[in-house]
């Protein structure tokens, strides 16, 4: 199983790919609607490509409130 | 559909649907591509009595209140209707509001029972907001894992009773449920419901966008909401038609839907609506040149046949790709919950897809006016819908003044907040609070707002009160006070778009913004959830006027601030 670190980096690599950034530009504790400038349904979109790549399934209910990216790497975490 | 005129509460509407329409599908629940149940009304009958009758056993009774804080599903209808069954007072909490929120709120009701899910009850027992006393002596939790701990909560699939449970009657005026319009920190505002409310908003809005036994209607927006509550749940119960759940969001999921289940209403809220049309102008300009002309050419012949009203199996045929990909069935998307720009409207209804859009505040009672589609019309808000009286109090030059509203669909006020409700409602008349006109064909046009709130695209009502919390320790380090305002509301602008918060803060010994004071302000914003944030920050170093009791005079600060240049004095965050 991979550590917390290397989900919230497999997180961040989804992230910088499905809004087409540049490598390094995200962090773990950066503020995804702030620093994407997504809303709530582009963060449901980007769930959807992480549930793919890890192969879980995330019901809605557990991203309610999260809004960085290692809170939601934690909520992966407890999944694999 | 029932004759609503016949009844005086949704419990006894609910009761006749449920024999009326017994054999008819009512609920279907599907999560991601598994469709969970299909339910008949007479199976939702036989699974709500049982339940009626264990909470009446544990001394629920005729106006006592229970909250239902859940995501979407047929659990929370079918506890909707126990609750009416026993004549009990419903309190539908956003699942979506913080567990300390959810809380407060339960104290604020005085909830006797709560029904929610699992991984809810989960995070309001982990809360620190638990320590609120509330009145709650049944907590039913729903899909719990079998050995999950569930405290003094009982499982709500166990909680059952199979004796026949006593109907009780209610009165039209008796409160049917407290709707939170707001108010999570800050003053809580309880609209108390009666069942005459939404037994004439029912009335009035199917007159419009009529239910029978057959249609499906997609529950998206929470139920909680008080638009799904009406379209979502007693509106097509009472006309015998089905409401499909999913239990997930997910665009994809949601797409996926409208195809599998032949959906004819939606309802959704401007972002959502916004977010369809982007996607499928995406897939337009994807279409090699030749075609893309011809899709056009269709869309200029459909935009001339629907020009006085929409001719929906007209455009089904002539759009079909489009159409295809909803379902082939719908019949309108219901917009909602904040105000949707014309040219969205425009872009579906040039599709044959026309758009109910109107204008409420639950307050009201959902809609206060909607757009009747003879003809459609983009640039407007609709006009009153039957049984509501509008008129435009103290009007400018330009005809723009307050939108006052009398109806029998008006609250009865906020729960323990006399003053605040004999201010809101004067003479009969309720004052929104929202800036409009009428024109000659009376439709309604909003241009803005009186009262210091937002609305976001989400529609989520933003009341500035209710955020200051997140920055209340500021003062004590180089703040001396501060305030938090809808930045509209110091600067009116004849504007329903766009709307945001800033923070007002006087800093000690008239000191300049430090860097370090601004960051700190920044980090306290991003910990509010992404709707509640402020955009802007504006120093003003002169001592806030305040009552005798020390509060801010809010109106009196921001007659101050209004002298002042608004694109100056900002500082964006």
């Amino acid at each position: 199983m991979p550590t917390l670190e290397q989900t919230t980096l497999e997180v961040l690599n989804l992230a910088t790919t499905h809004f087409k950034l540049a490598p390094g530009t995200l962090a773990p504790d950066d503020d995804f609607f702030k620093k994407l400038g997504i809303d709530s349904l582009q963060t449901l979109e980007l769930l959807s490509r992480i549930e793919n790549h890890f192969n879980i399934e995330l019901p809605d209910y557990e991203v309610q409130g999260v809004s960085d990216f290692k809170t939601l790497a934690e909520r992966i975490q407890s999944r694999l | 559909m029932l004759d609503l005129a016949k009844y005086s509460s949704i419990g006894a509407a609910l009761k006749d649907a449920m024999e009326r329409f017994a054999d008819e599908v009512c609920l279907i629940e599907a999560d991601r591509e598994r469709e969970k149940e299909r339910i008949s009304y007479r199976e939702f009958n036989a699974r709500a009595l049982p339940l009626a009758r264990a909470m009446q056993d544990a001394a629920f009774a005729a106006g006592d209140r229970a909250s239902i804080i859940m995501t979407n599903q047929s659990k929370w209808l079918i506890s909707a209707f126990a609750i009416f069954y026993s004549g009990g007072v419903l309190v539908p909490l956003d699942y979506k509001l913080t567990p300390a929120e959810q809380w407060q709120l339960l104290q604020h009701s005085n909830a006797k029972i709560l029904v929610t899910e699992y991984p809810i009850w989960r995070q309001l027992c982990t809360s620190a907001g638990r320590a609120v006393t509330t009145n709650l002596q049944n907590v039913f939790v729903t899909e719990a894992p079998p050995n999950a701990d569930l405290s003094d909560a009982q499982r709500w699939e166990e909680f059952r009773n199979d004796a026949t449970p006593t109907f009780a009657p209610r009165e039209r005026k008796d409160i049917a449920s407290i709707v939170y319009s707001s108010g999570t920190g800050g003053r809580p505002k309880g609209c108390m419901m009666t069942h005459e409310n939404y037994l004439e908003q029912c009335v009035a809005l199917t007159s419009l966008y009529p239910f029978w036994p057959g249609v499906r209607y997609l529950s998206i927006l929470p139920t909680n909401h008080a638009i799904d509550f009406m379209v979502g749940f007693f509106g097509p119960f009472t006309c015998g038609a089905c409401v499909v759940h999913l239990r997930t969001l997910r665009p994809e999921f949601v797409r996926e839907a409208f195809t599998r289940y032949k959906i004819t209403y939606v309802s959704l809220v401007p972002l959502v609506l916004k977010n369809l049309q982007k996607g499928l102008e995406g897939k337009l300009a994807e279409l090699p040149p030749g075609e893309r002309k011809v899709f056009n050419a269709l869309i200029a012949v459909n935009k001339s046949l629907t020009k006085s009203h929409p001719r929906v199996w007209l455009s089904r045929r002539l759009l079909k790709q489009v159409h295809s990909a909803f379902g082939g069935q719908l019949r309108a998307i219901i917009v909602g919950g904040a105000f949707t720009e014309p040219q969205t409207l425009q872009f579906f209804y040039d599709l044959g897809i026309p758009v109910a859009n109107g204008y409420g505040l639950t307050e009201a009672g959902t809609a206060i006016t909607v757009n009747d589609l003879k003809p459609f019309r983009a640039d407007t808000v609709g006009k009153p819908l039957p049984g509501m009286e509008l008129k435009i109090a103290d009007p400018g030059p330009d005809g723009v003044g307050e939108v006052y509203v009398r109806s029998k669909t008006v609250m009865s006020g906020y729960l323990n907040e006399p003053e605040l409700t004999a201010a809101t409602i004067v003479d009969g008349w309720l004052r929104t609070g929202d800036l409009g006109k009428f024109d000659a064909q009376g439709h309604l046009h909003l241009s803005g707002r009186k009262k210091n709130m937002i609305v976001t695209e989400e529609g989520k009502n933003i009341y500035p009160e209710d955020i200051e919390a997140a920055f209340e320790s500021l003062p004590g380090k180089d703040v001396k006070e501060f305030c938090v305002f809808a930045a509209n509301y110091i600067w009116p602008r004849r504007s329903m778009v766009g709307e945001q918060l800033i923070i007002v803060i006087h800093l000690e010994n008239n000191q300049s913004l430090t860097e370090q004071l601004k960051q700190e302000i920044i980090q306290r914003n991003n910990r509010l959830l992404n709707y509640k944030r402020i955009h802007g920050l504006v120093v003003h170093n002169e001592d806030f006027p305040r009552t005798a009791s020390l509060k801010i005079k809010r109106n009196e600060l921001a007659e101050g601030l209004s002298k002042l240049d608004r694109d100056r004095v900002i500082l964006p965050l």
